[in-house]
């Protein structure tokens, strides 16, 4: 197994409670919730901050 | 637990963290996060808003002619002479009140237009997208009808504003019928050219006498350097009693089913 190479990920499989596929399935369910809240709110916000796209004309 | 020991590997200690691994291993989820960012900005977003727009334009769709059908059986409306276009009311901030259909941009494609130009409550909004300048006219008034939407990202509803040719056919849709702009041209001007906004636009001391559609968006794609203006004149206009105009009768027809 890895050891030292992974530590984050690493220690996060070894606290997931269960055997492998319920760790699996946590890790996903998570996953799909972390991307769903990036998409939902931290990238649009991200891209009117950073990279605002302007489309109307104002003096 | 239930696990079988012959499952688990040889128990060892567990490896210590060491402070460039962990910072290795955010670093990684940070780059991954990033690439998910770009995906999002160029090309899944625009999928995600683009199809919730289109299904809240023919919803809105439904809903104007609901609303006409509900105003038709409580008053009695004059004739409308199909060459003086009614004169749609001004809308509130944020108050959907027609849609856009554009066949260049898609055969189906229709998405709905409210009153202003406010980021998230209308530009940035995955159910609508288009917003109306507030000071401008409104359609069938003598001026100008000036809209605005994103070029890239949310939605993008403008997104082939660029491919538009000369004579394309605009339509926009309110409860009272469907007023039809032909395509005249493309201008590229600073973000400060408010005077595209004039009821004749670019010309503030002209008085108007056709009915303008102008519609802004960012130029070039993904900055917002400079504007992108589509300018459309009226030539046609058909109260919704007697139907919608040959050309989007189809589109029209099949968000009524």
């Amino acid at each position: 197994m890895l050891e030292a190479a992974t530590d984050v990920y690493a220690s996060l499989w070894r606290i997931l409670p269960g055997p492998a596929w319920v760790r699996i399935l946590i890790l996903v369910v998570a996953a799909v919730l972390i991307v769903a809240a990036l998409v939902e709110w931290v990238f649009p916000w991200a891209s009117d901050t950073f990279l605002p796209q302007d489309s109307t004309v104002e003096g | 637990m239930g696990a079988r020991p012959t499952d688990e590997p040889t128990p060892k200690a567990a490896p210590k963290l060491t402070v460039v691994g962990v910072l290795g291993e955010l670093l990684i989820t940070a780059g991954v996060v990033v690439m998910l960012f770009l995906g999002w900005y160029m090309w899944l977003d625009d999928i995600i808003s683009g199809t919730e727009q289109q299904a809240a334009g023919v919803e809105v769709q439904q809903q104007l002619q609901q609303e006409w059908e509900r105003s038709e059986a409580i008053t009695e409306r004059p004739a409308i002479d199909n060459g003086e276009p009614v004169v749609a009311e001004p809308a509130a901030d944020g108050e959907v009140f027609a849609t856009l259909i554009v066949p260049r941009f898609g055969a189906d494609w229709v998405r709905p237009i409210a009153g202003g130009i406010d980021l998230s409550t209308v530009l940035n909004n995955r159910q609508i997208g288009v917003g109306h300048y507030p000071d401008t006219q409104m359609p069938g008034e003598m001026g100008n009808f000036a809209i605005a939407a994103h070029r890239t990202t949310f939605g993008a509803p403008f997104a082939d504003i660029g491919e538009l040719r000369v004579g394309d056919l605009i339509y926009v849709e309110t409860a009272d019928g469907w007023y039809e702009y032909g395509f005249r041209g493309l201008e590229y001007v600073w973000p400060t050219y408010v005077s595209v906004l004039e009821p004749v636009p670019r010309e503030p001391s002209v008085e108007a006498t056709d009915r303008f559609l102008t519609m802004t968006s960012c130029n070039p794609r993904f900055s917002s350097a400079e504007r992108i203006i589509a300018y459309a004149v009226m030539e046609n206009w058909y109260p919704r009693a007697d139907g919608p105009p040959a050309a989007i009768s189809g589109l029209v027809e099949a968000a009524g089913s």
